[in-house]
């Protein structure tokens, strides 16, 4: 079933080139047979965060309210100033296995760590997910992106492991384990199998750290070897950035450790309209964390926050992905219709979309766009 | 000799003597300037010899001092690059470096970080533009990128903790940091930019980046004519892409450097029209091509000889020969926006030769 919904969101997001004439499809031949009890309402966590973070989930939950979307928030006010993530926050987000979360605010040079990489941290969230695509009706400079960008969520130059050696000298440590690199790739793999994806890229810097990289590489090898039918390619991360400001449509999904993948996201996301549109998440073993793809830290600028001008749809197209997650296929269709069906419109468009519609205002669109 | 006081300041006391002769060079106005020429592997040779052939017709006082790239490993710097070759550029003070191929194999260390560890060439410096007439997705991109060169991420250090456990440090000094922010500004100072932009993540590396960061603002504090601001890498890439006219100098540790360099000469056309200029201790400037020897069109007269001399104008305005470097990149970007001169990469069919000519005929 999985399998199914998402290849065509796929294939929804493939329609690129024929926007606005042809309306996209919403209805199928092929529908989803729930065991029974599905439509139960499912709890989600949710954390509205800081800055923008309380007006964009907000336009989640109205949204999902319109739609009568199965699902019910219990939400937590979690902030970036806070020392840790309060227990009750973990223990909701382990009872319900799924959270919504917008960003949380990391004070620079505070001496306090950042929020949104503690709580993936502790959920042992591995793997990051962006979806960095031309959204029909959304001029960008380039054309036919789809990049899915996975990243390893838990390691690398995240480690947080730092302490000053002598005055004057800082050293900050690069973790590399065969155990994550191996996992990431196996998620890659797996993501491009279901989704019917051609191409992995592992995006590196094994010509200098030779070692480190070096294994994140080999397992990649290890894992492509599983999966004949997905071709695999390697690349150097500042490679990587240049051919994708020149050339993005090359590239289909791509597997890189921690820093990278934040590079390489924004960059995706940049190209393809904005870090506003592109959803994302973050997801292990157990639990599923859903929030703005790219820059999921950032919580944006007062004035923005003060005029309400913050743009939804990321948080909306994540919460599609969450639907789909919690198995409710038709109502994340909806709602993605319905947000493509507002920017391809363009009548209500952010700031960021060369517009100057108020966060309510797109949502008030995308809930009179919902079949 | 408010230069020389600028100079004495930014490179501190060690080198008055580089300073002096600097000066004598200027002072003495017919004697040429020494500068060492590497012209390298592949279609190396083929764009040097473009490069000669411009600074002649422009009569840039300069007399090329060529080193090749030997066969043999030179015991003294354990690479293919030999001890004279080194010290020529140490005299020199000035040198051009084509594209070089470091042979595969054991026992010697890359040409490249042979140059970087010996010559101390700590800060590389791109100004990245777009070439009118020469059309990609961006235009108005008038930036320049300034990597700090010798630390960070490139530290080399690496081990296996146990099994399958590997680390990587990255090391941030504040010696280098300094030095590297104090070049940024300086630049920016007599090159007439307004903004200096840190690039960071110092959100989650507190420690390191923030050091970096420190360092940048102890420098910034010193030059309150020119804006400074901070900005995170990740941002950073997403505001280039969606806008690049945000952005006018950039200071950067090496690894971000190295991306953000590479990702902005994406924006203007590829490495081929990039210039790059590695600026070491004591005054030493060496401008480099960053794209590769390219051997599949070596010696056919094909090659695109813009990154070699944009990279040989950023060595005259470090020579500070202002008019020579104005007069010869105006050439080559008239030449390219005419658009009847093109190399095959460019889109046209113009062997070097006639390219070159066409340069010479702008001057």
């Amino acid at each position: 079933m999985a399998r199914r919904s998402l290849s065509l969101f796929k294939a929804l997001t493939k329609t690129t080139t024929s926007f606005s004439l042809t309306p996209i499809p919403i209805s199928r031949s092929v529908t989803y047979m729930p065991r029974p009890g599905d439509g139960t309402p499912r709890s989600v966590t949710l954390i509205p965060g800081d800055g923008i973070g309380p007006l964009v989930t907000n336009a989640v939950e109205q949204v999902m309210q319109a739609m009568h979307a199965p699902l019910y928030f219990e939400k937590y006010e979690v902030h970036g100033d806070m020392n840790r993530i309060p227990a009750e926050v973990i223990e909701s987000i382990k009872k319900n296995k799924v959270c919504l979360k917008g960003g949380l605010r990391t004070p620079v040079g505070g001496g306090v760590s950042s929020l949104n990489v503690s709580l993936r941290k502790e959920l042992d969230l591995y793997a990051s997910l962006v979806n960095c695509f031309n959204l029909p009706g959304l001029p960008t400079r380039h054309e036919n992106v789809d990049i899915v960008v996975i990243r390893e969520n838990t390691e690398g130059e995240y480690a947080g492991l730092e302490h000053e050696v002598v005055p004057g000298v800082v050293e900050s440590l690069k973790v590399i384990t065969k155990f994550c690199s191996e996992r990431i790739a196996k998620y890659a793999f797996e993501y491009a199998y279901l989704n019917n994806r051609k191409t992995v890229t592992a995006v590196h810097k094994a010509n200098i750290m030779k070692l480190a990289d070096g294994l994140f590489l080999e397992s990649c090898r290890e894992v492509a070897k599983k999966y004949p039918s997905i071709k695999y390619t390697e690349i150097i991360v500042d490679n990587c950035c240049m051919q994708l400001v020149s050339k993005p449509e090359q590239f289909d999904v791509m597997v890189t450790p921690n820093l990278y993948g934040n590079l390489v996201a924004n960059t995706a996301a940049g190209i393809a309209g904005g870090t506003g549109v592109m959803p994302g998440g973050n997801v292990g073993a157990d639990y599923a964390v859903f929030e703005q793809g790219a820059s999921a830290g950032n919580v944006g600028k007062e004035k923005m926050v003060e005029r309400k001008k913050a743009n939804p749809v990321a948080l909306l197209l994540s919460s599609a992905m969450m639907l789909r997650h919690l198995q409710f296929p038709s109502f994340a269709d909806r709602l993605e219709t319905a947000v493509k069906r507002v920017i391809s419109e363009g009548k209500c468009r952010t700031k960021d979309l060369g517009g100057d519609s108020t966060t309510q205002e797109v949502v008030d669109a995308v809930i009179a766009h919902l079949d | 000799m408010a230069l020389m006081q600028v100079l004495r300041r930014v490179l501190g006391g060690s080198c008055s003597t580089q300073i002096s002769s600097t000066a004598r060079a200027f002072s003495s106005a017919p004697a040429p300037i020494k500068a060492t020429l590497f012209p390298g592997d592949g279609i190396g040779p083929e764009i040097a010899v473009s490069v000669k052939q411009v600074f002649q017709a422009a009569e840039v006082p300069i007399e090329w001092e060529e080193h090749y790239v030997g066969d043999q490993i030179d015991p003294r710097t354990q690479s293919f690059l030999t001890w004279e070759s080194l010290e020529s550029v140490r005299r020199n003070r000035v040198g051009l470096k084509g594209p070089m191929a470091t042979p595969v194999g054991k026992g010697h260390r890359s040409l490249n970080l042979t140059l970087r560890k010996e010559l101390n060439l700590y800060a590389n410096v791109r100004p990245c533009y777009s070439l009118p007439g020469y059309k990609t997705r961006y235009d108005n991109v008038d930036l320049v990128t300034i990597r700090e060169n010798t630390e960070g991420e490139y530290s080399g250090l690496e081990h296996q903790v146990v099994r399958g456990v590997v680390e990587s440090l990255k090391i941030i000094t504040r010696q280098a940091s300094l030095r590297v922010a104090e070049y940024a500004f300086h630049f920016a100072k007599t090159h007439g930019r307004e903004r200096v932009s840190a690039i960071h993540k110092a959100n989650i590396m507190q420690k390191t980046d923030g050091l970096f960061l420190k360092c940048c603002r102890e420098v910034a504090e010193k030059y309150p004519e020119i804006t400074y601001e901070e900005v995170v890498i990740d941002n950073c890439c997403m505001m280039l892409v969606k806008n690049p006219a945000l952005f006018d100098v950039l200071v950067m540790p090496n690894l971000y450097g190295d991306i953000i360099s590479d990702l902005c000469a994406g924006l203007v056309g590829g490495l081929g029209l990039t210039a790059s200029c590695n600026i070491g201790e004591a005054g030493i400037a060496l401008a480099e091509a960053v794209h590769g020897s390219a051997p599949d069109i070596a010696g056919k007269n094909m090659a695109n000889p813009t990154a070699l001399l944009l990279s040989a104008v950023t060595m005259l305005r470090h020579l500070e020969l202002y008019d020579k470097a104005e007069r010869i990149q105006d050439a080559i970007l008239n030449t390219i926006a005419e658009g009847k001169y093109r190399t095959a990469d460019l889109g046209g069919s113009s062997s070097t030769t006639d390219f070159t000519k066409a340069i010479c005929g702008h001057l």
